[in-house]
């Protein structure tokens, strides 16, 4: 009875946190941006694999940056409501959890219609459907990051912070340690290392996902075929899948465990 | 009406003069070895369908030795099927298989040596460790030959057509399989090697060495382990071939070192690892190719000079030119780079402003392969970026002043 009575509710809230995105319209604005955006790349260059390419660096730095900011700026607009709801008889698990679905529901659908539906007209490829994979699961990673920042955050404007300097770690910072290693350890066997390194941040590795299938002539120069051998079998298609699901769960467990003791 | 008998029967007489001698196993003449025994210069052996299985047979008459639909020549794995040293000979249409191995000797199913003008044509040859292997030969033409081997280790693999130190050879419609190189070449000159296809051999489709004054024409590699290798020779024209999809840490389109005054020209270079890799190559003439996703379309080690390198289509390729060097001696001009992003004002079909093909990040992968795994990370391109703003890493003079603004039409 219980259990059912929480799926039930569980839904019953997410839903009404979807009508409020989409009450505001930034989703929808958000959904015709990357349809706009995808279609005119696969329009304007000659040779798909050019657009996908562009697409790819969309995938990498705006999609993140877009999953965090909306949903840490959703998430201090819907406080209030927030509030109310903790006030009433329903755990706070269910809250959070509800939030985060209607959320990541949202985005992960605006990603699908903006980019799918071009990829599945012009690209339907095995480079494409990594593409979409590779959005998808940085789509829901970001919002899981999201709401761990927001969570801990003490005020909108540390948030929305907080956000920013994760994508910047992420997208910017990150690489750069790891061209900085390379550059001071180039004379030890590192590719390992490198491997694990790179295993350490979704978007690597979703680039890297991407990255086999659309350039694999070069990556098979390589003089270690190591990453080649690793990330193109199927081990490495679920270590792929293994390492964003963790990227989801473990901030977002973080996030819940936190909610929980908040003094909201 | 006799005098046309008596003409009738001489021209019956002159013609037999070349006899035909026919081999099979319900015929007069039951083995190969034998007919040849018979045979006088320029008679026809013409040898039924059938397994014959006759070890090493050699051959030094002026003879045609023909096979039919079903003549079988077999090796039994212990010989060299077929030894020839002579002139105007003609080996067509008989299948060798299963010829010798030896560590020793380099045995092939049909070895050539000390010949001149000699036919190896519609041959099929399976299972060989050399498959056809011509030496100090002249005029051996060798065409419409099917090799297909069974690669075990280079050691244990042999070439499929493999030529030393002859002259004037016409290679051409083969198709070889297999092998360790597809088609060997070393100090042969006036050459010329067209139509054949050479795939999944276990090194190179074409290997050629000290071999000056060559052409090839209109070959198709495909999937060799190591591409094409030219090495130490001068003056070779490689026109019209398709060098594709040869992968791997040390796979090239074309392996050139120390090539000088050679021309490359309309060919195809797709998805390979490295299209082109030149080493102390000189005075070369690149022009009229397409590169298509490959790795690194040319990869140019600072010891090239004076090549020229023009009207080439760039397209899809990960990297366009990598080199290892900050001076660069060569020159291009007027290709179409997919990459380039200036503009074209004065509408004269060549931008205004300059490419530069070599990016940071080649750079840096030359020094530091590891990097690699950064590959089009928002870092990299931002670093890369800065580069064309400010170069200091790349070479300043590998340039192509004038890049066209649509691809050449080729």
């Amino acid at each position: 009875m219980t259990k059912k009575y929480f799926s039930f509710f569980m839904m019953k809230l997410s839903r009404y946190v979807l009508y409020d995105i989409l009450r505001s319209k930034i989703i929808i604005a958000y959904t015709l941006f990357l349809f706009i955006v995808s279609m005119s790349m696969f329009q304007m260059e000659e040779n798909s694999s050019k657009a996908m390419l562009s697409l790819l660096n969309i995938i990498l730095i705006v999609l993140p940056l877009i999953s965090l900011i909306f949903t840490t700026i959703h998430y201090y607009n819907s406080y209030e409501f927030i509030e109310l709801m903790a006030s009433q008889p329903m755990g706070r698990t269910r809250i959070i959890l509800s939030e985060f679905a209607g959320v990541s529901l949202s985005l992960l659908s605006a990603f699908l219609i903006g980019v799918g539906i071009p990829i599945f007209l012009f690209a339907a490829n095995e480079t494409g459907f990594a593409l979409l994979f590779t959005g998808s699961a940085l789509t829901l990673v970001f919002t899981s990051l999201a709401f761990f920042a927001s969570v801990r955050a003490r005020d909108k404007a540390r948030g929305i912070g907080a956000a920013l300097l994760l994508w910047f770690y992420f997208a910017l910072i990150y690489d750069g340690l790891i061209l900085l290693l390379t550059f001071n350890l180039t004379d030890y066997p590192l590719e390992k290392i490198i491997l694990a390194l790179v295993s350490l941040n979704p978007i690597d590795i979703g680039r890297i996902f991407v990255v086999l299938k659309m350039d694999i002539s070069a990556l098979m120069g390589v003089t270690s075929a190591l990453y080649k051998d690793f990330f193109g079998s199927g081990t490495g298609i679920l270590f792929t899948t293994g390492i964003m699901l963790l990227w989801i769960v473990i901030p977002l467990w973080l996030a819940v465990r936190k909610f929980r003791k908040k003094d909201l | 009406m006799r005098s046309v008998f008596v003409i009738l029967f001489l021209s019956v007489a002159f013609i037999a003069s070349a006899n035909t001698i026919v081999v099979g196993s319900n015929q007069p003449v039951t083995s190969l070895k034998k007919a040849i025994e018979i045979a006088h210069d320029k008679d026809t052996i013409l040898i039924m369908s059938g397994i014959y299985k006759e070890g090493s047979v050699t051959l030094t008459k002026s003879l045609s030795i023909i096979g039919q639909n079903n003549t079988v020549l077999d090796g039994e794995n212990k010989y060299e099927i077929l030894l020839i040293s002579g002139k105007n000979i003609l080996i067509r249409g008989i299948q060798f298989r299963n010829s010798g191995y030896s560590a020793l000797n380099d045995f092939a199913s049909i070895k050539l040596v000390d010949c001149s003008n000699v036919v190896v044509e519609n041959n099929t040859i399976l299972n060989a460790y050399f498959a056809i292997h011509v030496s100090n030969s002249s005029f051996v033409t060798i065409r419409n030959n099917t090799i297909t081997g069974s690669p075990k280790s280079e050691q244990l693999t042999g070439n499929g057509i493999h030529l030393w130190k002859s002259a004037n050879a016409l290679i051409e419609n083969n198709h070889v399989e297999g092998q360790r190189d597809g088609i060997y070449f070393e100090f042969v000159s006036y050459s010329t090697i067209r139509n054949n296809r050479s795939e999944k051999n276990i090194r190179y489709g074409i290997h050629f060495m000290f071999s000056n004054d060559d052409v090839y024409l209109n070959n198709i590699f495909h999937d060799n382990g190591a591409g094409v290798a030219v090495m130490y020779s001068k003056k070779v024209r490689m026109e019209g071939n398709h060098f594709e999809q040869n992968w791997g840490p040390s796979a090239y389109g074309i392996l050139l070192k120390d090539i000088s005054d050679s021309y490359i020209l309309h060919n195809t270079f797709f998805k390979n690892t490295v299209g082109i890799h030149m080493e102390g190559s000189s005075r070369m003439d690149i022009e009229k190719n397409v590169f298509k996703e490959n790795g690194w379309a040319i990869k140019v080690q600072a010891s090239c000079e004076d090549n020229r390198f023009h009207h080439n289509n760039f397209m899809g390729n990960s990297f366009d030119v990598g080199t290892n060097g900050s001076i660069s001696l060569n020159t291009f001009y007027n290709n179409y780079w997919d990459k380039y992003e200036g503009y074209d004002i004065n509408k004269d079909g060549t931008g205004d402003i300059p490419y530069h093909p070599v990016s940071m990040y080649s750079m840096i992968i030359e020094e530091n392969p590891f990097a690699l795994m950064l590959f089009r990370s928002f870092t990299v391109q931002l670093l890369d970026k800065a580069e064309k703003a400010i170069p200091s890493l790349t070479p300043e003079n590998l340039v192509d002043n004038k890049p066209l603004i649509k691809p050449n039409k080729l």
